[in-house]
């Protein structure tokens, strides 16, 4: 254990701005709907992400229909099967878990986490909002919209995505899903500019870096991957949109289709997984490190004791999201691309598997000798864990360049990326919306109502996704409408295809209950009061709950120390809030 | 408690699920067992981590699970304690690296003597090319394709014009002999895939791309395919036969060559 120099704070700096002028809403539509305030906003990003996670869920319902029963339910035919996996994959990738974790999360914890008035350009932020919500709104329409959405998978891997033997690749299917994309990323780049600059400028005298939580160091330092990898899908779709429209041919070489010459050449289908991919990879970081940064601070608050190896934690963030845009070709070993850049690609991706290591030793190592209060946000805590564990070491397999070849294109792969990219963050996303729900509504969460809904969907997604690894080894390959007739695929398979999409039901229907919970307890539940957690963190002491506008009052708050003053010795109780000063000589702090 | 129990059994559950487990890799027909032995050490040593990290959970849980009256430690850090465990699964990485980088090296570097295969994709077809007696394939592009010329050979390469021609047809291979798989797409992204083989590679119109393996054991194998290409792609799928060399003698000597099929001037059937 290192010494900790008691009573080290840094002298609390002067103001060097003067406090943040906000517009002041003038009517119920300025203050509600056309709203400049973070915390709307960030309310209006949840409601549309999980509205939008809901039709995900129901596709992703149809879809397991087919697998468990194929053929038995005549309007799932292979065209509806294939719009289903495509849409449910890039809803929940993109519109829900992105523009929950940064639109919705960074937009309420940002300000009040780092003792901000708001964000610092609240008028780009509600942008923001609706230039998504306009994105949401394009994307649906592919529902509408003759051929339908396009059924080229959630990768969009041209040729295929734009030409006829794909559902919506003639039509206007594909089209609807670039202008979508297109869009959601000039919307994403007017909030993510203000979540970064927010972080580095707006903080509360005394907020030091290297006192923030977690939670903002994860959502920032993801905020600053998506301003970097999202560019990347930027101009691919773009390309791919004059393709598809003008006839160049970025990624389209010669072509004989269905016995046609086409009018292309010289293009490079690879060319757009290598773009593709490198916005992809560092996605899925992007989805994790909000994830990350929040398990942190729920199992910190929860087992009342400070998060473990602060220092080492922040620093595993920033070389995760640095690694993570260095490894994208692992998703493409088998891609045809230059073999030799598979030794490259293993070794980084292999070496990203040590600061996530060192991530979940400390979250753990925190749960070591704490005093855990097993409430809802540390039971999810705890479901991230194990799930993350195991979706994380079946990412070892598919890292290592020659044990992907079996398995790259299996329902391995399917399962391994729900386990640690779905499965893992949704469940923090649940943990987190238990945890914060009283402060954005003053209100908790109904407790029984959490237990149902916390065990059903733990150990059910548990259920879907841990066997289904085992049908990929086996060699059942994914995006199959059917399986049919194989000499390999044993009736038993069949079996457990019922079995998951049962769970997978079931699951689901466990949502129905969260929903339930999230509105029955708007109006009956439980009195928070201010801190109910009995939390450090900024958002927890501010003077009215829901905050006001503007979140502090008339003084902005002053931090003296860190982040994680659970069970100080010495001090009378378990926490010490990050605004209380140094007066008592148990302040503690790592130095930076 | 009952999150300690659910954890313990959970641990339990997956260990014996794999145990037990009648979904299994299928045996093996190829030199690839290399493949599967990378993966059964990534098995070991991510399955010890995975019954180590959540036994952990598990037990401390159990073990400081709020009571009244408790107060937790108060250790930002412990700089030994990160370095040991930093250490041990770099160690552990790199031991699941090696051997697969290793592996990874054989499986990209083609022997001399490896005969060559030509697999073309289409919506939703497989289509062959075997080298003829000058044991050389002769050049294609797509460009050159037409009704009566499905693979796009070049008809002014004579390395090309005894090329055997398989449309939509079974694959055969001699057991026992290398083979460098060529792979060639008319259209969009497919990808040869045989289980058994334990390889697969993506094909992309406009390049050529490979992989190589020698089949080990006489047999019948499905071909699937294993990159989304359209409504069609479930359906794509193919037979490779695995023989004895005589036998593979005989069937290759029945298939038409490329001069055979220009003279017969039949546009084959797409489909």
């Amino acid at each position: 254990m290192v010494e900790i120099p008691a009573g080290s704070a840094h002298a609390v700096p002067a103001a060097e701005v003067e406090d943040m002028e906000l517009y002041h809403p003038k009517s119920w539509w300025t203050k509600y709907v056309f709203s400049q305030d973070a915390k709307i906003i960030a309310v209006q990003y949840s409601v549309t992400a999980l509205s939008i996670g809901l039709v995900a869920l129901v596709l992703s319902w149809l879809m397991r229909l087919q697998l468990a029963f194929p053929g038995y339910f005549a309007f799932i035919d292979a065209d509806h099967y294939y719009q289903f996996i495509t849409m449910h994959g890039m809803i929940m990738v993109v519109y829900l878990l992105t523009a929950l974790f940064l639109g919705g999360f960074g937009n309420y914890l940002i300000p009040l986490m780092v003792g901000a008035r708001d964000m610092v350009f609240p008028y780009a932020n509600m942008l923001s909002y609706w230039i998504y919500l306009l994105a949401v709104l394009i994307l649906v329409a592919g529902f509408f919209a003759p051929g339908g959405p396009t059924g080229a998978g959630w990768t969009l891997y041209p040729p295929q995505s734009v030409l006829s033997g794909t559902p919506g690749g003639q039509n206007w299917g594909i089209l609807l899903m670039l202008s979508s994309l297109i869009v959601f990323i000039i919307g994403f780049t007017m909030g993510g500019l203000n979540y970064v600059v927010t972080v580095l400028q707006g903080r509360a005298r005394g907020m030091t870096l290297m006192r923030m939580p977690l939670t903002v160091w994860g959502i920032f330092t993801a905020t600053v991957m998506a301003l970097l990898a999202f560019p990347a899908l930027f101009v691919a779709c773009v390309m791919m949109l004059f393709d598809r429209l003008l006839g160049t041919s970025f990624f389209l070489p010669a072509i004989v289709e269905m016995g046609t010459q086409l009018q292309h050449g010289g293009g490079s289908p690879i060319l757009f997984q290598h773009l593709f991919w490198f916005f992809g990879h560092p996605e899925v970081y992007i989805v994790a490190l909000p994830a990350f940064g929040i398990v942190s601070d729920l199992i910190s608050t929860h087992a009342r004791k400070n998060i473990f190896g602060y220092r080492m934690m922040v620093w595993a963030i920033v070389i995760i999201a640095a690694l993570s845009f260095v490894v994208w070709a692992h998703h493409m070993y088998v891609s045809g691309m230059n073999p030799a850049f598979g030794f490259f690609f293993a070794t980084t991706t292999l070496i990203i598997a040590v600061p996530t290591a060192i991530k979940v030793y400390n979250w753990v190592l925190t749960l070591w000798r704490g005093d855990i209060h097993l409430t809802l946000p540390m039971l999810f805590a705890l479901a991230f864990i194990v799930t993350f564990v195991n979706g994380g070491l079946t990412g070892l397999f598919l890292g290592n360049v020659v044990v992907d070849v079996p398995l790259s294109d299996t329902m391995f792969v399917v399962a391994h990326f729900h386990m640690v990219m779905g499965v893992a963050p949704i469940l923090v996303v649940f943990g987190a919306i238990y945890h914060w729900y009283p402060k954005v509504t003053g209100r908790l969460l109904n407790d029984v109502l959490g237990h149902i809904h916390y065990w059903v969907t733990f150990l059910g997604a548990y259920a879907i996704f841990f066997p289904m690894h085992y049908l990929g080894l086996l060699g059942v390959p994914r995006r199959y409408y059917e399986i049919g007739e194989t000499s390999f695929v044993p009736p038993s398979a069949h079996t457990l295809n019922i079995f998951i999409t049962v769970m997978a039901l079931v699951v689901g229907a466990a949502q129905m209950v969260f929903l339930l919970n999230l509105i029955w307890s708007l109006f009956r539940g439980r009195e928070a009061g201010g801190n109910p957690w009995r939390a450090t963190t900024l958002e927890w002491q501010t003077p009215q709950t829901p905050p006001a506008h503007g979140n502090w009052g008339k003084e902005l708050p002053v931090v003296y120390r860190w982040a994680y003053d659970y069970s100080v010795p010495g001090a009378p109780e378990d926490f010490i809030p990050q605004t209380q000063p140094a007066t008592d000589g148990v302040t503690r702090e790592i130095m930076a | 408690m009952a999150v300690v129990l659910i954890l313990a059994l959970l641990v339990v559950g997956s260990v014996l699920f794999h145990m037990m487990s009648p979904w299994w890799w299928t045996p093996i027909a190829s030199n690839w067992t290399y493949i599967d032995s990378t993966l059964i050490i990534t098995f070991w040593i991510t399955g010890v981590v995975f019954v180590g990290v959540v036994s952990f959970v598990a037990y401390c849980v159990w073990r400081f699970r709020h009571r009244p009256g408790n107060r937790a430690a108060y250790e930002p850090e412990n700089r030994r304690l990160e370095l040991l465990l930093a250490s041990g699964t770099a160690i552990g990485v790199a031991a699941m690296l090696v051997p697969g980088l290793f592996v990874w090296n054989q499986f990209i570097t083609v022997p001399n003597d490896a005969a060559p295969v030509e697999v073309v994709s289409q919506q939703w077809l497989w289509s062959f090319r075997l080298p003829g007696a000058d044991g050389k394939l002769g050049r294609s592009k797509t460009r050159d394709i037409t009704p009566e010329n499905p693979l796009g050979v070049n008809k002014n390469d004579t390395t090309g014009l005894d090329d055997v021609i398989i449309e939509g047809g079974e694959l055969h291979l001699p057991v026992g002999k290398p083979v460098h798989i060529l792979l060639r797409s008319i259209d969009v992204l497919h990808d040869f895939y045989v289980p058994e083989f334990r390889a697969k590679m993506d094909m992309i119109p406009g390049m050529i791309t490979y992989f190589w393996f020698t089949p080990t054991r006489t047999g019948t194998f499905d071909i699937l395919c294993a990159e989304l290409c359209g409504v069609g792609h479930p359906q794509m799928r193919g037979t490779v036969v695995v023989e004895e060399a005589a036998d593979y003698q005989a069937w290759l000597e029945q298939q038409q060559t490329f001069t055979q099929l220009l003279a017969s001037g039949v546009p084959q059937p797409a489909n």
